[in-house]
């Protein structure tokens, strides 16, 4: 066995936690159960993946099976990396069936027509996905398989997830190749980043609870602002109130758990407002400025700030259109006409 | 009876009772909440500074996530003749101690102690460097 495979698995097994590691190999069926009973799962993780790279080696592992490994664990950690998301356009004329095989056929075509070493690994799962791997190498190196892109492709959508190396000079390589395989004429990148996957196809799936608008001719009576307040001792002063903040909250973010983002992240190139008088700034330029908001939950940190008291009801489109739109990242200009309004650029 | 903000919303007027103590609370952490009590300070009538008035301040338990000026608040105290306590809500125990004071210092203004008002309780609880 290649002396670098092996020290591929080696560190692949080393990066899973203990407890996870029998799980893993089994899920990764390249090592016969037999195999695995040898294993003294119990002992320093050190031991444990020399002796699996002892057992791959009666198997003789190549960087395919090893790949695959890969995947696998970064498909069961795959909050830990950070996501795009692109959107394929203008399918071709026929409505052809999806086939795999064609797909990966053309992939690694396509790919290997421009770069020959690449190591291309494809591996399929329940819900559609497709998770594809591709470690990059140049026309005179062997691919770098401690740096891989990783694709997820749900074929029945036109989007794609991609988790790039840090190597971003193979992503045109990459998108060209996608669109190629799976009969697109384009792709283009959306404003939509985060590190959980999931909630990245929620939102641009349209699977969490959005809220419709229904026909309601008076304010739901069922519906208990405070829960807790079951004292009828204590009065709310201010309850028409709250309750108007929990409508239009409601209205905003839908009744169910939010996708999960890390942060928002806003561009202006507005013009400087200030007090006449002030005279700061009169230069017509516009006036740079970053900001961004971080959480671990944003989009749940939003939809609990105007019931805590912390902002007012409604809050500012900018913030509630986030799931909508499908972006996180806006770059917002001064609006030119007659009204000095600031609007969101495509 | 709680309220976000004074004044309060005319349509429960009819509904509500005479009102012995008003507690103005003001979170350490919220600038905001010092701002709104301080506006909502120009809505009360000027006989509840004779006793009936309270400043709680809550959250001390985090010092670290301070954000309004102590000093400030305990000078808004002296100016309103009216004492500042603070607290924690966020532990129990203190919590409860201080659910009990405020029910002491509402049963005097309420008039439920003979031989106590709500001024003479005010003057006793004034620091003693004041004067």
């Amino acid at each position: 066995m290649d002396e670098t495979v092996a020290e591929y698995i080696r560190r692949t097994v080393l990066k899973i936690p203990r407890d996870e590691i029998k799980m893993m190999l089994q899920k990764w069926g390249f090592l016969s159960e037999a195999q695995l009973q040898t294993l003294n799962f119990h002992q320093i993780k050190d031991n444990i993946s020399q002796e699996v790279v002892q057992l791959c080696e009666e198997n003789s592992a190549g960087i395919k099976q090893a790949a695959v490994l890969d995947i696998i664990y970064n498909h069961i950690y795959q909050n830990k990396r950070m996501w795009s998301v692109y959107q394929m356009k203008e399918s071709g004329e026929e409505l052809e069936c999806f086939d795999i095989t064609d797909f990966k056929k053309r992939f690694k075509a396509r790919l290997r027509s421009a770069l020959k070493n690449v190591t291309i690994t494809f591996k399929e799962y329940e819900d559609n996905a497709i998770w594809i791997r591709v470690a990059w190498g140049t026309p005179y190196k062997k691919p770098n398989q401690y740096k891989p892109s990783y694709v997820v492709y749900h074929s029945q959508t036109p989007y794609v997830f991609i988790s790039a190396s840090v190597l971003k000079s193979n992503l045109p390589l990459l998108c060209q190749a996608l669109i190629v395989a799976s009969n697109y004429r384009e792709i283009r990148e959306m404003e939509l980043r985060s590190h959980s996957l999931n909630s990245l196809k929620d939102i641009v799936f349209k699977r969490y609870s959005q809220n419709f608008q229904t026909y309601s001719p008076k304010p739901l009576q069922e519906r208990n602002v405070e829960p807790e307040n079951a004292d009828t001792r204590i009065v709310q002063e201010n309850r028409s109130e709250k309750e108007r903040v929990h409508r239009l909250n409601h209205e905003a973010f839908g009744s169910g758990p939010q996708p999960q983002l890390e942060f928002a992240q806003y561009r202006l190139e507005t013009m400087f407002k200030c007090a006449p008088k002030m005279d700061v700034l009169d230069k017509k330029e516009p006036f740079r400025c970053l900001v961004k908001f971080s959480s671990p939950n944003l989009l749940e940190s939003l939809k609990s700030l105007a019931p805590a008291g912390m902002a007012d009801a409604p809050l500012s489109p900018l913030l509630t259109c986030i799931p909508h739109k499908a972006r996180n990242y806006f770059k917002i200009r001064e609006k030119k006409g007659v009204f000095p309004e600031s609007f969101v650029s495509p | 009876h709680i309220a976000t903000s004074l004044p309060l919303p005319s349509e429960g007027d009819h509904l509500r009772p005479r009102i012995d103590l008003i507690v103005f609370m003001i979170d350490i952490k919220s600038k905001y909440s010092l701002k709104n009590v301080e506006t909502s300070l120009a809505y009360v009538d000027a006989s509840f500074f004779l006793g009936k008035v309270c400043f709680l301040v809550t959250g001390v338990g985090r010092m670290n996530a301070c954000n309004i000026d102590t000093s400030a608040v305990c000078k808004l105290g002296e100016a309103y003749c009216s004492p500042v306590l603070f607290c924690e809500l966020e532990l129990e125990g203190v919590r409860v101690a201080t659910a009990q004071r405020l029910l002491r210092m509402l049963q005097i203004c309420a008039g439920h102690i003979p031989g106590v008002s709500a001024l003479s309780l005010v003057s006793l609880m004034r620091k003693s460097d004041d004067d």
